[in-house]
């Protein structure tokens, strides 16, 4: 070792250095293998790198016109003109944050709803959508050690690595029916009435990712209904306030029935679907509680925890938020954009279909229109998919989730083609489907 | 009186079903405030304080000449570039590639061979706290059984950060109170006794609380030691630029690691040089033995930084690349900085002086010998 020391010192070259470093003990990070891929990564990079000019990427949940262009809300566009004349100076943040944690919870809960009300809740800005169910899973963990979490069967991937690393058992629960292409409402009541008591549960109150199927008002009352008979705790994952129906209060139903009916609910909030504003990462964690004195006292966790993952969150995106949140003629403009956005959606899906409706398609296609929100489960076999990447140059997510705001009037044709060709073949190869 | 009472009766019973309703559960009932953190607690009981003559030298943000923020013009500049870009996509896992590379340069040197043969997986990080909780895990997935040695004191902060990412702590002597200075001597006698390949935390420059930095020649021999011992040095360099006014001559603590061959951890903010506080701008680094190994290394970074928060904030990041990314305006940067770090520098002379000229019978030159904020 010492002989090394004295080598390295005198021969202070390039090939010494390299010698001393990889004698210097250990191979750090030997065993590091290069990870998988992220799923929705490898769509993306694939489609990049792919030359063909027809080629349609309906791989991830990002809005695009009907250009195929990316979208920034016009409301966006003048809470941003207005932040560069601020005084950024002078921005106090902890004070933005309270006052956007406040205009995010009376989005979700209501204006009027009791909670927002008597301040039932403890709320902090997080990473959008995936850091506040991280940081929920986090609190889970800390208070509830030996807890679980009931996934829907299917859910957003990463719902899975995140309550993972938090070191929280993952179990699903039935909610999509292959065969029907829908709810599959009697399992799902049959997994909530089975698991143990008090068992917490991640649920999508509207446009469930990646199927688009969503309870209707009656199931999701005998759910809440379920739910208090168990006890269970109700975690929401909201990502696509608006994007359902287009009306930011019906997208919120599901969720106010469950308040109504006194759960004290847990709720993500994430912002960049709804608002465009995907890289500012903004979003919200509340949980509501009984009395405000707990609500401090939560509150004060969850910033326990997020302080040592990152300090605090970032501003930016939170100020645009609180703006047009807080300004009544933005927020006005924005709901009416949100609609806009929701029907070209579901204007695509009418379209979709009826391409392959026209085309004569033996199979059906209704559960294109019967979905909702940004995605559509299709229901293509693996093979289905892989074939249209590379027969067709079509990317979607290997589960066959296609992101229907990938669709635009000059593609939808060429997509319907290319669907009814692949169930043709797989039809005439006797694929199931 | 039949219908009055029916009614009455049925809104007593939905009242009741109500409030039994709203506290049928009382899940978080057990909950405890969590302990306050004492700097953010400093702050707020100077916010609450009346008095038109309070100071607040508590929370690490820099100031002005009349106590004010600064926003650098620098960064006035390039916020009034990217004004009209519109980007508000998604960044990569790993965040701003520009942002990164100009971040390496920063601290591995602009000509660095490291950064030629591509040994560094690097990473955009939510600000010098997200690089460390990243490598943190990190270290916890690839080596289960270590620990971290941090110094005493440190940022309090580090605490926390490895300890709930599941690694557990140990600490080496650093600050000497009699001195006010450093305890070399302590801390070469803890690198010593620490077993065989651990992990060490380094403060760059600019020591988080103590102000108290190591000479070159000291440097020098603590990367000696810690080659002999095969320890694992990770620098966290959350003030490059204010120790000295001089963002190379602040890194040389690391310079000299390299040299000597080290493959050392970084993380990297900038929160204070360039005033991004709120905006959560950060890098985390490890060099590697090759680029290979810094491919592997970098995607399970983005592996641990997915089941976070996905990607990291793009604005910081925008602002941070077009700043450093035109030399116009870097050059711009790197005067800003050292107004910043003279400013303070002047106040601590100030501060000696006066403490001095009041005849106070205790030594105050630690407050000139101590640096950055």
């Amino acid at each position: 070792m010492i002989m090394m020391m004295i080598l390295s010192r005198y021969f202070n070259s390039r090939t010494a250095r390299r010698f001393v470093s990889t004698c210097s003990g250990h191979g750090w990070w030997d065993k590091v293998r290069v990870a998988p891929k992220d799923p929705t990564v490898k769509v993306n990079e694939s489609f990049l790198a792919d030359p063909f000019p027809h080629k349609i990427n309906l791989g991830v949940g990002t809005y695009r016109d009907d250009d195929g262009k990316p979208f920034t809300p016009q409301c966006v566009g003048d809470a941003e003109a207005k932040i560069n004349r601020y005084k950024l100076e002078e921005t106090n943040s902890s004070e933005v944050s309270s006052k956007f944690v406040m205009e995010s919870v009376k989005l979700a809960y209501g204006n009027d709803s009791f909670v927002v009300r008597e301040g039932l809740y403890a709320g902090v800005p997080t990473l959008s959508g995936t850091g506040a169910c991280r940081l929920f899973a986090e609190f889970q963990r800390n208070f509830y050690p030996d807890s679980q979490i009931h996934l829907p069967d299917p859910t957003w991937p990463n719902h899975h690595n995140i309550w993972s690393q938090a070191q929280i058992p993952v179990k699903t629960f039935h909610y999509y029916d292959p065969y029907t292409k829908g709810l599959d409402f009697d399992a799902l009541i049959s997994d909530v009435k089975n698991a143990p008591d008090s068992s917490f549960f991640l649920l999508h109150p509207c446009a469930h990712n990646p199927t688009g199927i969503d309870p209707t008002e009656e199931q999701w009352r005998e759910i809440s209904y379920q739910f208090k008979v168990k006890n269970h705790f109700p975690f929401f994952d909201m990502a696509y306030q608006g994007f359902s129906s287009g009306d930011l209060d019906k997208d919120a139903a599901a969720l106010r029935i469950f308040v109504e009916d006194g759960h004290l609910v847990g709720l993500a909030q994430s912002f960049a679907k709804n608002m465009g504003l995907f890289g500012h990462k903004v979003g919200c964690l509340s949980v509501l509680t009984r009395d405000i004195k707990q609500a401090a006292a939560v509150k004060s966790q969850l910033e326990h925890i997020f302080h040592s993952m990152y300090s605090s969150p970032p501003i930016h995106g939170i100020l645009l938020v609180t703006m047009i949140l807080s300004d009544p003629t933005m927020k006005e403009q924005w709901k009416k954009e949100i609609k806009i956005m929701a029907n070209r959606i579901r204007a695509m899906r009418t379209t979709l279909r009826r391409n392959l409706e026209d085309l004569d398609s033996s199979f059906s296609w209704e559960h294109i229109t019967n979905q909702v929100g940004m995605f559509c489960f299709s229901g293509l076999t693996p093979d289905q998919v892989k074939y249209l990447e590379k027969q067709f140059h079509i990317y979607m997510s290997p589960d066959a989730r296609i992101s229907m705001a990938g669709v635009t009037p000059s593609n939808v044709n060429y997509l319907a083609n290319a669907i009814h060709q692949v169930t043709r073949i797989s039809e005439e190869t006797s694929v199931c489907m | 009186m039949a219908i009055r009472n029916s009614l009455s009766g049925q809104l007593l019973r939905r009242t009741s079903a109500v409030a039994e309703a709203r506290f049928m559960s009382s899940w978080f009932r057990s909950i405890e405030p969590a302990p306050k953190d004492p700097i953010l607690g400093v702050t707020e009981a100077f916010l609450a304080d009346q008095s038109p003559n309070k100071v607040n030298v508590g929370v690490g943000a820099y100031r002005d000449d009349n106590g004010k923020p600064v926003v650098l013009e620098c960064v006035r500049e390039a916020e009034r570039r990217i004004a009209g870009s519109q980007f508000m996509e998604y960044l990569p896992i790993g965040g701003s590639v520009k942002m990164v590379e100009e971040s390496l340069k920063l601290a591995y040197g602009e000509n660095s061979e490291f950064i030629k043969d591509k040994r560094i997986g690097a990473v955009q990080a939510l600000s010098g706290t997200g690089a460390c909780r990243l490598f943190a895990a990190f270290q916890h997935r690839f080596h289960p059984n270590s620990q971290i040695y941090i110094p005493v004191p440190t940022w309090a902060n580090h605490h926390n950060i490895w300890r709930d990412a599941g690694v557990p702590m140990k600490t080496f002597r650093y600050y000497h109170p009699e001195s006010r200075g450093l305890d070399f001597s302590g801390l070469m006698e803890d690198i010593k006794n620490a077993p065989d390949g651990s992990f060490f935390l380094l403060h760059a420059c600019a020591h988080n609380p103590t102000g108290v930095d190591p000479s070159e020649e000291q440097w020098r021999e603590i990367s000696s030691l810690i080659k002999v011992k095969g320890h694992f040095p990770f620098f966290d360099m959350a003030y490059q630029g204010f120790a000295s006014g001089d963002p190379a001559r602040d890194a040389k603590a690391i310079r000299i690691f390299l040299e000597d061959g080290h493959l050392i951890g970084l993380a990297q903010s900038y929160a204070k040089n360039m005033g991004l506080y709120g905006q959560r701008v950060g890098c985390l680094s490890v060099l590697c033995e090759d680029e290979k190994q810094a491919v592997a290394v970098k995607s399970q970074l983005q592996l641990l930084a997915r089941p976070m928060y996905s990607n990291p904030p793009v604005h910081g990041a925008l602002i941070v690349s077009t700043v450093l990314g035109d030399p116009e305006l870097k050059n711009l940067w790197l005067k800003e900085v050292k107004v910043m770090a003279d400013r303070i520098i002047g106040m601590r002379a100030t501060l000696r002086e006066n403490l001095e000229k009041l005849g106070s019978p205790l030594p105050w030159q630690h407050i000139t010998n101590q640096v950055s904020s």
